[in-house]
């Protein structure tokens, strides 16, 4: 059970049944959206940049516990930091899931999803929100206002 | 062969067959509950295989000599077993494919093609797997026609009077599953067909789930055509069958078009093989039929009716106990239902489950099973599935249960 207890540690499970900024942030300008077909997760993030700074986030969809923690941990990361840095912390967060390096403290809350490198199949559940997230920094587009 | 049907089921002793039951899974005797996704294989049809490869193999209906024709009539043996395996009239009626994916693809392509125009409608179910909607929606989108979908009720139930009323002169088709891969359901395929022919309606049946569980004979349910894949019936994968009556296999024009299925070649024309033969273009998978004929012979020898009976006492059993637990729910709860036991857990989703259970050397599908729409009709993004085939024991469901317990215990 220590494998397991390493994947769903209690700060996930506290994030996939109360998740951080969730919805729609008023002033997003920013949205993409992203699924895996696979297990039927989809997720929404948007985000409002203003002069290269991420300054809201939020995010709406359904998944399961790594992902919808993975989201909300992921919107409470990267508030209020630059495009750039955003990147380089989602390079950082994939290598250390995939276990390509180890964690350290430049992940802060993030070094939570350490256990998913035991758990190949579930990588794509951790960084579903953050590619979408990057979906929406490059792309991004306007939020439709409808 | 068959052993009586009122013979004991020694489980125990069918388990010894399957090689892959006796290792260990994390540490932990493996409970293989993904039948309904694939079979295991028995030594039987492993043996067949390489027997095939080590002593007989030559490509059929080719060579002068002893090895082809051995090989050929290996070949040959094997259609005669699906044949009597599904209760047909004639060995020409069945056709080799690859799975039943492929034999609806040439069912929509063939007839299809030829039967369904501006305007015509196919019916299909809400609870179908996506190989038995997408041929059908492309048909349609090419044709023009409309894709019609009979209702199901929230237990998982066919709405046999609404689909009664969806039956027009515009109908062209009806296809649908025999038992559900998603939740279980068996369909009352007998009534179907009698109201689809009572206005001339061909009758298309899903088998993949319901050969490998019960005795099934195309001639007493009346239908058109009727498919299944080898995999799931303990075969191996790469082959699968349709039956269809022999006059719309004659009437039908090729699938797909080539070596073996021609009766003679010239660059102006060319005119086709006899039935099988002209849907079965290029080298066959004759490895593939070979096995699935060792797969057939060995449910035949354990008897059908005895595994249907082993399948439902433990379907029973699960349920009983998946009922225990507080936190569970059972989607599909159809009055008659085969093999398959589909639940979500309060507050954890799927996957979540798939993985806690692994853990536990237990092998269950989470996801949408092939089955979107069915998914969208429950409101539903997902569920667990347990799925039983003829080797799993009382034991493989209690540990199911103390997993969920788990489960439960994790997230609270």
């Amino acid at each position: 059970m220590s494998e397991l207890r390493e994947l769903y540690q209690t700060m996930i499970l506290d994030h996939y049944k109360r998740p951080r900024n969730r919805g729609r942030p008023e002033a997003a300008d920013r949205r993409a959206a992203g699924d895996n077909p696979l297990c039927g997760d989809k997720v929404t993030v948007f985000a409002r940049v203003k002069d290269g700074v991420v300054t809201d986030v939020g995010f709406e969809g359904s998944g399961c516990a790594i992902s919808t923690a993975s989201a909300s941990l992921m919107t409470e990361s990267v508030k209020g930091r630059r495009v750039e840095e955003v990147a380089k912390l989602f390079d950082r967060f994939h290598e250390v899931v995939t276990g390509a390096s180890e964690p350290g403290s430049d992940l802060g809350k993030l070094t939570v999803f350490v256990g998913v490198r035991e758990f190949p199949m579930r990588v794509k559940c951790a960084t579903l929100a953050w590619h979408t997230l990057r979906a929406a920094l490059e792309g991004g587009g306007a939020v439709s206002t409808e | 062969m068959s052993a009586r049907p009122d013979a004991p089921y020694d489980v125990e002793r069918v388990r010894k067959d399957f090689p892959i039951l006796q290792r260990s899974m994390r540490g932990k005797p493996l409970v293989y509950l993904d039948t309904a996704a694939s079979a295991q294989k028995p030594q039987a049809v492993i043996d067949a295989i390489v027997d095939l490869y080590s002593k007989h193999y030559a490509n059929i209906h080719r060579g002068l000599y002893e090895l082809s024709e051995t090989s050929t009539r290996l070949f040959d043996e094997a259609r005669e077993k699906v044949r009597r395996l599904l209760g047909a009239a004639d060995a020409r009626e069945i056709v080799f494919t690859r799975n039943a994916t492929e034999a609806i693809n040439l069912v929509a392509a063939s007839f299809g093609r030829t039967h369904v125009g501006p305007g015509d409608e196919v019916l299909i179910t809400h609870l179908e797997h996506h190989a038995n909607i997408v041929p059908w929606q492309q048909l349609c989108l090419e044709k023009d026609a409309r894709l019609r979908v009979a209702p199901v009720s929230d237990a998982g139930e066919l709405r046999l009077e609404e689909l009664e009323r969806m039956i027009s002169p515009r109908t062209k088709l009806v296809a649908l599953a025999h038992v559900s891969n998603a939740l279980g359901t068996i369909n009352p395929v007998r009534e179907v067909v009698a109201l689809a022919r009572a206005h001339g309606v061909p009758v298309l049946v899903d088998g993949a789930q319901a050969v490998p569980r019960f005795p099934v004979d195309v001639r007493a349910l009346g239908c058109d055509f009727y498919v299944f894949s080898g995999h799931k019936l303990y075969g191996p994968t790469g082959i699968g069958a349709l039956w269809a009556r022999a006059e719309h296999l004659e009437a039908m024009p090729p699938y797909q078009t080539g070596g073996d299925m021609i009766s003679s070649v010239s660059f102006e024309k060319t005119t086709w093989n006899k039935i099988p033969h002209k849907f079965e273009a290029g080298t066959p998978d004759i490895a593939g039929a070979v096995g699935l004929g060792a797969a057939i012979d060995y449910v035949s020898a354990l008897g059908l009716e005895r595994i249907a009976r082993h399948e439902d006492d433990l379907l029973a059993h699960g349920t009983r106990l998946l009922g225990e637990i507080p936190e569970v729910r059972i989607v599909g709860t159809a009055r008659r239902k085969a093999g398959v036991l589909s639940f979500v857990v309060e507050g954890v989703h799927p996957h979540d489950v798939g993985t806690i259970l692994d853990q536990e050397g237990i092998a269950i599908r989470a996801g949408h099973h092939c089955a979107q729409p069915l998914m969208d009709r429950l409101g539903l993004p997902a569920t667990a599935r347990a799925s039983l085939g003829l080797y799993n024991r009382s034991e493989d469901l209690e540990r199911l249960a103390a997993g969920l317990r788990k489960v439960v215990e994790m997230f609270r």
